[in-house]
């Protein structure tokens, strides 16, 4: 197991490399021009020195080079200063992002808190709803808590969020008045009103995201479960003589885990990744607002390096549920 | 400053303090949201209206503009002017004097020094200054003493006010940007999220692209103000949810350009919570006319450019005839409401610069169409389509990527039916369109299209540089890398002429004349730009909220010192 750990990995890097060629290509080729937002009132020779001032002069190869140093070499040394007081960063130049003329990185850890707190949170309750549904879905098929749950997810599934949210901002802000329409991003938890608070300004949100990602794990679950629960080792656990609560819990559910095990670890760089329109319907502000606003202003490195976590994550948490099988599966080696 | 004057003024604010109305401070918190978050507060870094507005919470000009368009003194003393000595007779120079006892928030003095820094910081050739524009006539900028300066101009400038005035060009500190000089601008993050100013706000914690939290100036210059002590800058999201978190929850007590459909804002203004305010500016939504032929069928070398003139758009009767097709007022109602109103002018404002051009305001199908009958485009083949000498009234319209201009397309596509004119309709991601990049076939500076519409304004109130742009010989074209301002290729000797003599006309009723007479050119008299709607700004505050003074001249929220809470 660990020398497929290790295989992985290595063979991840050339992978990685190659992702990275990928997207800094496609944003080069991809139309646009990060001067676009500045008013047309400035003059176009203006607008020729900004792009130079952001270094859009040199060919692609040396940008991407550049990139490379900066994110591979640089990056990590700034991490390492960051914990160790070392300076082996100082005086070298980051990835910097040209709508803000900043480190991307700064930024990103900037953005995290909000969209770990708020997309993180839905994922969990998400996965904690979806899981027994998907049980007692399956176990009683075509029961009534089967048909409601089978319509709340199809429900849950198809109607967009910038649908739910908007309607649940117009019901419980703009009618009620129980929550905030606007996140507030720098409100710091310290004691029990703004613990409350930063409850209050979460609920919306997370329902919505959890409404969607609950929807989609448990329709994973039910039918996983519906599979196994016909199999002949069940009915010879069931002739064995076990409970019904360790012949659904322990035979069928692990069993049935190992696709959803996939479906649940591959949505977890998604959580990273932010959730581009409910953070905008929010003002949540979290890493998947910076994507859309970085793109709308063809900030390429901050796209860049934000795809491409993306894309190391990707690569990450399939390794990770590649691993979840065998501890699963006790048949599943790979050695 | 001496410590005279400190003691002084320490003095004069104890005494003067109780009779004041609010002090610094008092009226507690104020939310602005804007749906578009500012990226920097760097406004020489980045040019977007965003960033320039919210670093104009910190950062003053010496002169900037009112509500009305009037230059009002802000760090300086005065307007200099040629009348008070300010201006130099010649017109190549400006004196400034700077208010007495201006302290930067940091409780520093702010001198000449700071003003000739920014001068210089700005005019670096590596810095990529967004505002480079407003310093390019400045020969030199001398500093006389600790509160004079003169700004030296290349030429003599008729309209001298450019440097040093306005939201885009304000004073920045040098003891904050000394390190900061053209290539190694951008490495200044914290100068750069957190400018030290004169304004009545400090920056305490700035998000890019999120939110930016500011408390009142210790230091500002007047100790009454601002009477807010702290504010919250939120970014992001749309304008709908701007405009529903002031006027429908009041979470927030202003919210900026709320470019909405009209019934969208009529519907959230009955929640009560607060109201809408509007003001115009010289935003004009215009169809340009192509005067050159972007058939691809042509080489690339001449396609779109003067030597191929364009075969439809360059009769006079059509231009006026697809002008006249078009009822601008069911434009405004459908697209803009109160923040538009029907325009025959590409100068629509100030006052002193706006022609009394009106004749396009009311729509004349039938005109148009014995217009273009009397031209000899007659539909010969009965295919609906007029034409003649073979070729078709057909033209391929394009603009950018948004629900409005969409709308207009649609309707503008009708009205020329009706006359017999075929439109194909075309649009392009706003990004892309005023991208300006040479490689792309779909900018509008490159027009491979026969009529497009957008809208420009003008910064300032001075017309010059924006009718200048129509000069013969600016226009973009393959061996200007597509770059260029006269967009239409529009050319006309005498116009030139009349760019050359607005440029030595210091006499305002002389250039006010002239800059009519030249917007009539390009208007009633060629329909090479067809105006459509001036477009107003529509902001939102909540009905707490006092003070505000939507002004579309300047930063939008150029009077917050001013704001208190209504109690």
């Amino acid at each position: 197991m660990l020398t497929f750990t290790i295989r992985r990995l290595v063979l991840s890097i050339p992978t990685l490399l190659f992702i990275s060629l990928v997207i800094f290509l496609l944003l080069n080729l991809a139309p646009g021009d990060p001067m676009a937002n500045v008013p047309i009132t400035v003059p176009d020779e203006v607008k020729q020195r900004m792009r130079e001032a952001l270094g859009l002069g040199e060919s692609v190869y040396v940008r991407f080079y550049k990139w490379m140093v900066q994110f591979f070499w640089i990056e990590p040394q700034v991490l390492i200063d960051h914990y160790f007081g070392t300076t082996f960063s100082e005086g070298k130049l980051r990835v910097i992002s040209w709508q803000t003329r900043s480190p991307v990185m700064d930024i990103v850890v900037q953005r995290l808190p909000q969209t770990l707190w708020v997309v993180g949170m839905s994922y969990v309750v998400g996965v904690l709803i979806a899981l027994p549904i998907g049980i007692i879905s399956a176990y009683r098929q075509y029961s009534v808590f089967d048909q409601v749950g089978t319509f709340i997810s199809m429900l849950g599934f198809s109607v967009p969020t910038f649908f739910t949210g908007v309607l649940l901002i117009v019901i419980f802000s703009v009618k009620l008045g129980w929550f905030p329409s606007i996140y507030d991003t720098t409100l710091v938890v310290n004691s029990w009103e703004t613990f409350l608070a930063q409850l209050r300004q979460m609920v919306m949100p997370v329902f919505v995201l959890a409404l969607y990602n609950a929807s989609q794990i448990s329709r994973f679950m039910r039918a996983s479960m519906l599979d196994n629960l016909n199999q002949d080792y069940v009915r010879t656990a069931r002739a064995k003589g076990l409970s019904e609560k360790v012949v659904v819990l322990v035979h069928v559910l692990r069993n049935s885990m190992i696709p959803v095990v996939t479906v649940i670890a591959l949505g977890v760089p998604q959580v990273f990744g932010g959730a581009i329109i409910t953070e905008q319907v929010f003002k949540v502000n979290g890493i998947g607002q910076l994507l859309i606003t970085s793109l709308q202003a063809n900030d390429l490195p901050m796209v860049q390096t934000l795809t491409f976590i993306f894309a190391l994550l990707i690569v990450l948490f399939n390794l990770i549920a590649d691993v979840l099988y065998g501890v699963l599966d006790p048949r599943i080696r790979y050695d | 400053m001496t410590l005279k004057s400190l003691l002084l003024g320490a003095a004069a604010s104890t005494v003067l303090s109780p009779m004041a109305m609010a002090e610094r401070g008092s009226d507690g918190h104020v939310g602005i949201i804007y749906w578009q978050a500012p990226s920097s507060l760097n406004p020489y870094l980045s040019g977007g209206t965003k960033e320039i507005e919210a670093a104009s919470l910190m950062l003053e000009p010496l002169i900037r503009f009112d509500p009305t368009g009037k230059l009002v003194p802000f760090l300086a003393e005065e307007v200099p002017t040629v009348e008070n000595g300010g201006v130099s007779a010649d017109l190549t120079s400006l004196t400034y004097t700077l208010k007495e006892g201006l302290l930067w928030s940091d409780g520093t003095p702010l001198t000449t020094a700071d003003v000739a820094f920014t001068a210089e910081y700005c005019m670096h050739p590596e810095g990529g200054c967004a505002q480079s524009h407003k310093y390019d006539s400045v020969k030199e900028i001398e500093v006389v003493d600790d509160r004079t300066v003169v700004v030296h101009f290349k030429e003599p400038q008729p309209y001298p006010y450019s440097t040093f005035v306005g939201n885009q060009a304000p004073i920045i500190q040098k003891a904050q940007f000394a390190e900061c000089l053209g290539a190694r601008a951008p490495e200044c993050t914290d100068a750069n999220f957190g400018p030290i100013g004169t304004g009545p706000f400090v920056v305490t914690d700035f998000r890019p692209n999120d939110v930016i939290q500011l408390e009142a100036n210790p230091n500002y210059r007047d100790p009454d103000k601002p009477a807010f002590a702290t504010m919250t800058f939120k970014g992001g999201g749309d304008a709908t949810a701007a405009g529903r978190a002031v006027l429908e929850t009041g979470e927030f007590d202003y919210a900026w350009n709320l470019q909405l459909a009209p019934d969208v804002l009529a519907n959230m203004e009955a929640g009560g919570k607060g109201k809408l305010v509007s003001a115009f500016g010289t935003l004009v939504e215009r169809i340009e006319m192509n005067m050159t032929d972007p058939s691809p069928d042509l080489s690339r070398e001449i396609r779109a450019t003067r030597e191929a003139p364009h075969p439809i758009l360059t009769d006079l009767a059509v231009r006026k005839a697809l002008s006249m097709a078009i009822d601008r007022d069911l434009l405004v109602e459908i697209g803009y409401g109160q923040a538009g109103r029907p325009t025959c002018n590409l100068v629509p404002g100030p006052e002193v610069y706006a022609s009394d051009n009106t004749d396009c305001l009311t729509q004349d199908v039938e005109g148009a169409k014995a217009l273009l009958e009397e031209a000899g485009w007659v539909d010969s083949d009965g295919d609906g389509v007029r034409d003649k000498d073979g070729k078709k009234l057909s033209l391929l319209f394009q603009t950018s990527t948004n629900a409005v201009r969409q709308d207009f397309q649609a309707l503008i596509k009708q009205w020329w039916s009706d006359i017999g004119v075929e439109t194909e309709l075309r649009n392009i991601d706003a990004s892309i369109f005023f991208g300006g990049d040479a490689g792309s076939d779909d900018t509008f500076q490159k027009f491979y299209a026969d009529v497009e519409m957008y809208a420009n304004n003008f910064d300032g109130t001075d017309p010059q540089a924006y009718l200048a742009r129509y000069r013969c010989g600016t226009e973009p074209s393959p061996s200007s890398q597509w770059q260029g301002t006269n967009i239409n290729r529009f050319c006309d000797p005498e116009y030139d002429a009349m760019i050359d003599e607005l440029a030595k006309t210091a006499d305002l009723d002389k250039r006010s004349e002239l800059a009519k007479k030249m917007n009539d050119v390009l208007t009633k008299d060629t329909y090479t730009v067809v105006p459509l709607v001036d477009r107003g700004r529509v902001s939102a505050h909540s009905l707490s909220l006092g003070g505000v003074a939507l002004n579309t001249w300047d930063s939008e929220i150029w009077n917050a010192a001013d704001w208190f809470r209504i109690k």
